[in-house]
């Protein structure tokens, strides 16, 4: 079953009392909340993603509340909470859809250290997978988003997980977080992706969630082989380029970029040495869209 | 008395196969509760010194897994801060004396198991206090930003320099110059737990408190104190410390730890130590001794205004354990910890002070910042 199946009264009646209790990947999220901008926000963001049983574990306990007191009336507030406790200030309440989505993440790389983290999208085309680390601003996710319009599978946009017994892929398959111009760009280069309301004035900028294919997220329980690591940068009217990096730098790429390399010590080291072995890594430069997926099918092909 | 937990994480700490053929909802609780207790990683230890965590199902497991790894690597930066306060206080001729979670880390005692920590704190007798202090600056040590109050605060009233914070690791230190404030009800000899105090075997220049004062400043503390986040995880700790410390045959540590009680004008709070760890852990601790302290037992009605309060301050700090006691019970806590440390005309301004000037919190960008420094 999945949440596009709950009638509107159901989900509502579930986001008010026990928590809607969202399946992504490897976690199960209850999520309850009275704001109708979630409700709305997770039938349009979440409309395949798959609803874990009443009786089944949940990972993390989360509410997105309204603001407390005088100022819910005054200066309408979105809390985010996970199983009792506020870990951050809140938010105006036009930004409650992306705290959710922001505070899935932070529940993620706050307790989720089983596990290598690493701020970097991930795609796949059968069951290799590329990882595109890079720091925020390099067109990650606009390539991320455009790569899974075109026949990839989306494992993660914001965070990769990497098993450290197996050192596979799990993936997320949850929305893709696009920030001011990439909004555009994206809604005219695939006109049949789905989005959620644009959110304005957010720390990032505007903020556009898009609906994950919903192939990826019927998948989303199958993980995937780390095959190629690509530092993406989008450079205004390059040609697409693809250079080869050594493994070296492949190393830091993914350690300076890995959430929670420090606390997982050996561990870490040794999942990131095992990425770098499988992987051959590269540097992309582009500035095409086209071009960019040209560069990645080539890729997927020769594998 | 009413001293039902409301939850199994207690019995499972105690008996970790009482997780056998437990539902997923009952993980799925006890996860939490734990992890609100900050003793996840403990519960991991109990499991895995079980079977290696065989019988955990996989949801479950990974969250113990989780709390492990950061347990473990809290356990290797406090080894390394050791190391780094020695390299500090030893050219001053002033020994590392570490109290709490470090000091079972470092020495390697059983409540070391999934201990986890927000700072290090260390005992500097209080003649040498100044020049431990400038020592520890020179080494990259920066007293936090306070305000003026909350520094005067400190110097004034407190027990423990204001928290020191490293400038390039982050570490947060607290430096003690006794267990107890100046102005509380009890004045155990600080002179003596130094002069008393045992080097730690392969740490040249490091010490820890002798058993006995070990077990009374973990009463001391967690009796005085007015948060109960960590209630639960300290109480734990002196029941791993008590059956640890009073192994073997012909050991005299009972004896010598009332007698020591009783020297040091902490029989009230051991007896209270030892009341709820009989009670929560089942600590075994000897009919003669209990009764030997029976003279610090407060009168019936005190007794069980006490176990009102402690029951739920006991309990994992989780909304799933509360009940329509457990907000007056954590309020009443807070108001006997400052009560019992200092005197009320001092108390009431204090707590005057702090009803105004609320906390605050990172946003989520700041939250961040901090997952990925910390």
């Amino acid at each position: 079953m999945n949440l596009a199946q709950l009638s509107n009264a159901e989900l509502a009646r579930r986001l008010g009392r026990a928590g809607v209790r969202l399946r992504t990947g490897p976690f199960v999220f209850s999520i309850r909340s009275p704001l109708s901008e979630i409700h709305d926000g997770l039938r349009i963001l979440h409309a395949d993603t798959p609803l874990a049983a009443d009786d089944e574990f949940v990972d993390y306990h989360i509410a997105i509340n309204a603001g407390r007191h005088v100022r819910r009336w005054l200066r309408p507030q979105a809390c985010f909470e996970v199983d009792g406790v506020e870990p951050f200030k809140p938010l105006p309440r036009a930004q409650a859809l992306a705290m959710l989505e922001w505070g899935m993440n932070w529940c993620i790389t706050a307790y989720g250290h089983h596990q290598l983290v690493i701020h970097a999208a991930a795609v796949a085309k059968g069951d290799h997978a590329a990882i595109l680390p890079a720091p925020p601003g390099s067109g990650k996710s606009t390539l991320c988003a455009a790569l899974i319009n075109r026949g990839w599978r989306l494992l993660s946009d914001e965070l990769t997980l990497i098993s450290l017994e197996t050192g596979e892929i799990q993936p997320l398959a949850r929305p893709v977080n696009l920030k001011n111009a990439s909004i555009q760009i994206m809604r005219d280069f695939a006109p049949e992706a789905i989005f959620g309301p644009v959110i304005e004035d957010t720390s990032k900028g505007t903020v556009g969630l898009m609906r994950p294919p919903t192939a990826s997220v019927m998948s989303a329980a199958l993980p995937a082989k780390p095959t190629w690591i690509v530092l993406p940068k989008y450079t205004a009217g390059a040609a697409p380029q693809l250079t080869p990096m050594s493994q070296g730098e492949a190393f830091l790429s993914l350690a300076d970029n890995a959430m929670n390399y420090h606390i997982l010590g050996q561990d870490g080291f040794h999942a990131i040495g095992r990425l770098i072995d499988a992987s051959p890594s590269y540097r992309f430069e582009y500035s095409r869209l086209d071009d960019a997926i040209a560069a990645f099918d080539e890729l997927a092909n020769a594998a | 008395m009413p001293l039902e937990s409301h939850s199994s994480l207690v019995d499972c700490l105690s008996d970790p196969a009482k997780t056998r053929g437990q539902s997923a909802r009952e993980w799925d609780l006890l996860i939490r509760h734990a992890r609100h207790a900050n003793l996840l990683a403990r519960l991991h230890d109990r499991m895995a010194s079980v079977d290696g965590l065989a019988s955990v199902p996989e949801a479950p497991r990974r969250h113990l897994i989780a709390a492990h790894n950061l347990a473990r690597r809290q356990h290797q930066a406090v080894r390394h801060e050791t190391d780094e306060l020695r390299r500090a206080l030893q050219p001053e001729g002033i020994d590392v004396i570490l109290l709490k979670g470090a000091a079972y880390v470092v020495a390697e005692l059983p409540s070391a198991a999934g201990r986890v920590f927000s700072d290090i704190d260390i005992l500097v007798p209080k003649p040498q206090l100044a020049q431990a202090e400038s020592a520890l600056m020179r080494h990259g040590w920066m007293g936090a930003e306070l305000s003026n109050y909350d520094q005067r605060y400190y110097r004034r009233w407190m027990h423990e320099l204001p928290p020191m914070q490293h400038m390039f690791r982050g570490s947060a230190l607290d430096v003690h110059h006794t267990i107890l404030p100046p102005t509380a009800r009890y004045h155990p000899d600080p002179a003596s737990l130094v002069s008393e105090s045992v080097p730690v075997p392969g740490w040249p220049g490091v010490r820890v408190l002798a058993p006995t004062d070990m077990i009374l400043h973990s009463a001391t503390h967690l009796f005085h104190e007015g948060e109960a986040d960590n209630a639960l995880r300290d109480l734990s700790d002196m029941d791993l410390l008590l059956r640890h410390f009073s192994e073997g045959a012909n050991n005299d540590f009972w004896h010598r730890l009332a007698a020591r009680a009783r020297e040091q004008h902490l029989t009230h709070p051991l007896w209270l130590a030892l009341r709820y760890t009989q009670h929560i852990f089942a600590t075994p601790v000897p009919a003669d001794i209990a009764q030997s302290l029976a003279s610090a037992a407060p009168g019936t009605l005190r007794i069980r205004l006490l176990d009102t309060m402690y029951s739920r301050v006991l309990r994992p700090q989780h909304p799933g354990c509360n009940d329509a006691l457990s907000a007056p019970a954590r309020l009443a806590l807070y108001i006997r910890g400052h009560w019992l440390r200092m005197p009320p005309h001092l108390l009431a301004l204090h707590l005057a002070r702090k009803a105004i000037t609320p906390e605050d919190k990172p946003t989520t960008d700041e939250a961040d910042e901090t997952e990925r420094a910390a």
